[in-house]
This record gives structure tokens, C-alpha cells and sequence, in this order.
């Protein structure tokens, strides 16, 4: 028993000039909260998509990134020869031993320096990333100081082009090959080979090392061999479940996210609430009709409470139009985990759409409360006859 | 056709309305009876408490004083939500100005009532078509108020107050708002209503003419009932 969903809807429709400046300024609000909510879950899908299953990933047991881990040659060469590393055709062991070091490098447009990262992979390295592909150019050639870059990071930063040069420290590399990498976390990362790079940046150790270890069943025995050697301190991790670790730069941006809609949905409340005054003020004489009709009183709260809700959440649905245009946006920030900058795209899922609708409508319900217990609450006689 | 049992009894029905200091008595110890099957006019000048008794009897207003019974219930004793339960099946009201909902069709205007009733769409649809049929405008099932003239706009709350089949209409200068032509319509379907489905009906007015479509004409001033006549046969029946 409720009053017909068209009444609800059609007021909304009909009443669509005096209620647009609410309209706008909830849509507003969801669509600053939802593109923060974008950008926190870009981080986190360009980090969470990094990593292929039947990989491990081994690191210095406390680092919080691989730029400040670290496996000494001897412990990478004993890794490598795990019995759980799969081997190729020729039965070398497929396993990647890594060097990832910060370069500070300008921005394109002088818009300052970031750090960069800048992975020294072995020649397994590749193999071991599939979905890293080549776009332009060519793959480097070890000791001839050729980086290949990342396709979202080259346009930021000067140098990094193909066929420029940059520089890091005292050295002067040439960019030779762009590459693709998937929206994985690879698209923030320069790659060379990590013999040069140790060469290069003075390094006598590796960051990590990466092995195909493809049977969950192997990775377990390989983790509890690893870590089990209280001397090795090393941390053995499936690749997907170490990078979904790495989403600590996404924590205070949603924070923001959280931050910001609360505060700003006070206002848009408020807002809500003055148009939801307007629009009772309006209707009073017809919910003396209704209630002479024979409608008790919670139900004409209901209806109003509906059309409140149903109100804002025009306004919710135009923010996300608002903020559609942002999806898939290429953008950065600086990592918490790692410090170097970290490229991702905005990323509104669906379920971020479902979450910014269900706030525009508690927006519209919340600000409909007082005005709708106000209007069910006159006595019939006074509603029917005001003016 | 009128019964001798009343379906709406009046007694010592007083209504007191404090504005201020000043205590403005609108019904002053009225007792009345008003048969099944009866068509009343209430008339009287502005002021006199006619619209507020008839509020009482719609159970929209309550008395000070006095008790105001219809059928077995003294309306005045119910909480709110009771009320509004009763005036569902028990009133049918008229308004001078309509009060049709503008967003709405006249199917939908007059389907408002039933949504209450727990019946079934079906039943609901073949009960408005029946109302919308008895006011003449099955035609026009799908326009808006805005779309239709005054008397159209009439006749479909017309057919929004008989539509859950009420024993009692109540009337609030249902012509005010009207031309001569189509009030004379509007009256010819209460008068209908009255005659044919048995409606007792209970009418505010300021017009003659309108009145004198009532079996009974009863005449209020400063709260009180001061005269009462009945309507010759025929009468109010146009030239």
C-alpha cells in the first residue's frame, strides 16, 4: 500500500525547473566523490592487474617495495635453482633476477622532477611478463645503455621518447623501444637490463627475483623452503598477491574520497532539504486531498521520502555523466609504496556508479525527512486548505 | 430514496475555534439527523459553520463538544489512522475546486482511493471504468486535469469519490467553481447518485439552484440550525 510510483516520478519530471539547482548541486558532489573513488580504484586495478599466477615473486622479508629490497647474488643463484622453478627447452631455469632503482628526471613542460623507477630485468624477464609487448621500436641490447619506456610514461617526461636520451646521475641512456604494458603497474617503469643497471647505479645486489613457479602446490613448498631458512630473511609471494599489497598510495585519496562526501553531502542535504520545503509548500493543499482520500500519514511521508530520494538521484546519475568523461583518463601521483611516480588510468567501475547512486538517493531521503514528517504530520483540515 | 433510519446523527455537535483570546464558536449544540438514501443542502451565509459541520461529518475535523455518529461509529472517538481507513470506504468527497492531482490521468486520479483496498489491478481497472462510465467520461480515461474543463474536471472527482462505492458523498460547493452549464451537469449526477445508487449525500452550497436539487434544505446561521425545508418533487430538475 503505497501511493503509485508515477505520482512520485512525474512531480519529479514536472517540477524539473525548481528543483535543477539541487539537481546540480548533488550532482556535483557525486561527481567529485566519485572521480576520487575513480582515481583510488585506477591505482588499485593498475597494481591489482599486475602479476601473473604461476609467478613468485621473492623479496627481502620487511621491504615495502622492491626499490628498498634486497637479494644478494648468492641467495638469487640459490633461488634460481630451486627444484620448483620450471625450466625452459633448453632446461635453464626460468627466472628473472631484478634491479628496480629510482632516476629523478623532469617532467615534460616544466612541470618539475619525479622519481621514476627503472627495472633491470634478466633475459628471462620478459618471458616472465607476457603481457608486456613491444609498441615501437626495438628491445634494448645489454651493455649498450638502451632503456626501453613505458607507452604512458614516455609523453610525461623529457628524454623518455623514442630515440631521445635522457640522463640519470652521470649517465646518459637512449630510449630504443616504447612498450605496452596493460594497465599493469609496469606502465610506470623504464626497463634495462639489470646487469647494466647494477653497473650503472652502483649496485652489488639484486631487488628481487622473479621465478615461474606454475603449481600453487610448488609455490607453497617453495615459500615454506624459503622462509623457513630463518638466515635467508627472504619473503616469497605469487606475483598477483604481492602487487595487490601495493596499494597504499590508493588509502588517502580514497580517504578524500570518504572525507569529501561526507562533508559536502551536509551541504547537499541542506539543499536537498530546501527544495524538498518548496516543493511540500507547494503540494500541501494535495496531501489534504490524499489524506481526505483516505492515505494515513506514513505513507505521504513514504512518497515524499521517494520523491527526495528519487530527485537526487537525477542528481546522482548527471555527476556520473559528469564525471564519465574521466574513465580511462591517463594520470599520476607519487607512490607511497616505492616513491616513484605511478602512472594509472581513472578507472569508475560499476560498482563505484551503484555506490555513487545509492549516496545521491541517501542524499535525497536525508533531506527529505524534515519536510515530509512536517507535511504528514498537519492536521487534514489545515493541509486541505492551504492556499 | 430516502430510509427512515438515519445514517448520520448529530448530537449537541458544538465546534469552538480559539484564535488568540478570541474563542469563535462555528457549531453551537446542533443536533441532527440525516436519513440513508437523503440528498441535504446545507446553506447559510459565510461564516455560519456549514462547511465546518460538514467537515465533522467527513470525519476531517473534530467537534469540541458533542458526539457525531454515522452509522455505528462516532466518528469523533477514532485515532487518525482509523479515520483515514473510514473516509476510505465511508466518504466519497467532492471538492468546490476538485483537487484532482495535475500530474496525473483522470484513470489514475480516480484509481487513488482503490490503491488502498488491497484489490487486485484487474478489479481495480474494471471498478474505475465503472465510475468514469456513471460521470461520462470513460473517454478521457487518459488525460490530465489540465487537458479537460472545469465540469470534466468535476465529474472525475465525482467518479474518485463514489469509486470504493461509499454510502455517504460529501459535498463542498461542488458547483462554485463552475459555469451554469456544467454545474447543472455536475448536479444532474449527484442528483443521479442520489436517485439510482442510493447515496446519501450531504451538500455545502451558496446556490439556490444547486440546493434546491437536495431533498432537504437546511439552513445554518452563527452555528445554528435555524430552519429546514424540504424541496418540492422535482425539483432542481433543469427546464
Amino acid at each position: 500500500m503505497t501511493l503509485p510510483f508515477s505520482y512520485n516520478a512525474r512531480n519529479v519530471v514536472v517540477r524539473w525547473r525548481s528543483s535543477a539547482a539541487t539537481v546540480l548541486i548533488i550532482a556535483l558532489v557525486v561527481a567529485v566523490c566519485l572521480i576520487l573513488q575513480a582515481m583510488a580504484q585506477g591505482i588499485v586495478s593498475s597494481t591489482s592487474a599486475t602479476g601473473d599466477p604461476a609467478n613468485v615473486i621473492i623479496v627481502r622479508k620487511g621491504s615495502t617495495a622492491e626499490s628498498s629490497s634486497i637479494v644478494t647474488r648468492t641467495q638469487a643463484r640459490r633461488i634460481q635453482f630451486l627444484p620448483q622453478v620450471q625450466r625452459d627447452e633448453r632446461g635453464d631455469p626460468i627466472s628473472s633476477a631484478e634491479v628496480v632503482v629510482l632516476a629523478n628526471l623532469r617532467r615534460r613542460g616544466g612541470a618539475g622532477e619525479a622519481n621514476v623507477s627503472l627495472r633491470g630485468i634478466s633475459p628471462a624477464g620478459r618471458a616472465l611478463r607476457p603481457q608486456v609487448r613491444l609498441a615501437e621500436g626495438r628491445w634494448f641490447v645489454p651493455g649498450k645503455r638502451e632503456v626501453v619506456v613505458s607507452r604512458r610514461l614516455a609523453p610525461r617526461f623529457e628524454g623518455l621518447g623514442l630515440n631521445e636520451r635522457f640522463k640519470s646521475g652521470a649517465h646518459s641512456l637512449a630510449v630504443v623501444g616504447i612498450f605496452d604494458a596493460v594497465g599493469t603497474a609496469f606502465e610506470s617503469e623504464i626497463w634495462l637490463d639489470a646487469n647494466e643497471a647494477r653497473s650503472l647505479f652502483d649496485r652489488e645486489q639484486f631487488s628481487s627475483v622473479i621465478v615461474r613457479v606454475p603449481s600453487p602446490a610448488d609455490q607453497q613448498a617453495m615459500k615454506k623452503s624459503l622462509e623457513s631458512d630463518k638466515q635467508l630473511r627472504l619473503l616469497a609471494l605469487p606475483e598477483p598477491e604481492y602487487y595487490a599489497k601495493l596499494t597504499k598510495s590508493a588509502g588517502p585519496i580514497r580517504f578524500l574520497g570518504y572525507f569529501l562526501a561526507a562533508t559536502l553531502s551536509v551541504g547537499a542535504v541542506f539543499a536537498a532539504m530546501n527544495a524538498m520545503y518548496a516543493i511540500v509548500g507547494r503540494r500541501t493543499r494535495e496531501v489534504g486531498t490524499l489524506r481526505i482520500l483516505g492515505y494515513p500519514r506514513r505513507i505521504i511521508m513514504l512518497g515524499f521520502l521517494m520523491e527526495g530520494g528519487l530527485l537526487a538521484l537525477a542528481g546522482g546519475a548527471l555527476g556520473c555523466a559528469l564525471a564519465a568523461p574521466f574513465n580511462w583518463v591517463t594520470t599520476s601521483t607519487i607512490s607511497f609504496d616505492s616513491f616513484s611516480e605511478i602512472v594509472f588510468k581513472f578507472h569508475i567501475t560499476p560498482w563505484l556508479i551503484i555506490q555513487a547512486l545509492a549516496f545521491s538517493f541517501a542524499i535525497g531521503v536525508a533531506g527529505s525527512f524534515l519536510p515530509a514528517l512536517r507535511v504528514s504530520r498537519l492536521p487534514v483540515i489545515a493541509a486541505v486548505k492551504a492556499v | 430514496m430516502a430510509s427512515s433510519d438515519p445514517i448520520i446523527r448529530l448530537k449537541e455537535l458544538t465546534k469552538i475555534y480559539q484564535q488568540g483570546e478570541i474563542r469563535v464558536t462555528a457549531l453551537d449544540g446542533i443536533d441532527l439527523d440525516i436519513a440513508a438514501g437523503e440528498f441535504v443542502a446545507l446553506m447559510g451565509p459565510s461564516g455560519s459553520g456549514k462547511s465546518t459541520l460538514l467537515h465533522i461529518v467527513a470525519g476531517i475535523d473534530r467537534p469540541t463538544r458533542g458526539e457525531c455518529w454515522v452509522g455505528d461509529i462516532e466518528v469523533s472517538r477514532l485515532n487518525e489512522s482509523q479515520l483515514a481507513e473510514w473516509r476510505n470506504h465511508t466518504i466519497g468527497f467532492i471538492f468546490q475546486t476538485f483537487n484532482l492531482i495535475p500530474v496525473l490521468t483522470a484513470f489514475e486520479n480516480v484509481e487513488l482511493p482503490l490503491l488502498l483496498t488491497g484489490l487486485a489491478p484487474r478489479r481495480r481497472r474494471e471498478l474505475v471504468q465503472t465510475a468514469l462510465d456513471i460521470v461520462g467520461l470513460s473517454d478521457r480515461s487518459r488525460h490530465l486535469p489540465r487537458q479537460m474543463s472545469g465540469g470534466q474536471e468535476q465529474r472525475v472527482a465525482i467518479a474518485r469519490a463514489i469509486v470504493t462505492d461509499p454510502p455517504i458523498l460529501v459535498a463542498d460547493e461542488p458547483t462554485g467553481n463552475l459555469d451554469a452549464h456544467s454545474a447543472a451537469t455536475v448536479m444532474e449526477t449527484l442528483q443521479t447518485l442520489n436517485g439510482s445508487a442510493g447515496k446519501t449525500i450531504v451538500m455545502v452550497t451558496h446556490d439556490p439552484r444547486a440546493a434546491s436539487f437536495g431533498s432537504r434544505i437546511i439552513h445554518l446561521e452563527k452555528g445554528e440550525l435555524i430552519r429546514e425545508s424540504a424541496t418540492p418533487p422535482g425539483g432542481g430538475t433543469p427546464a
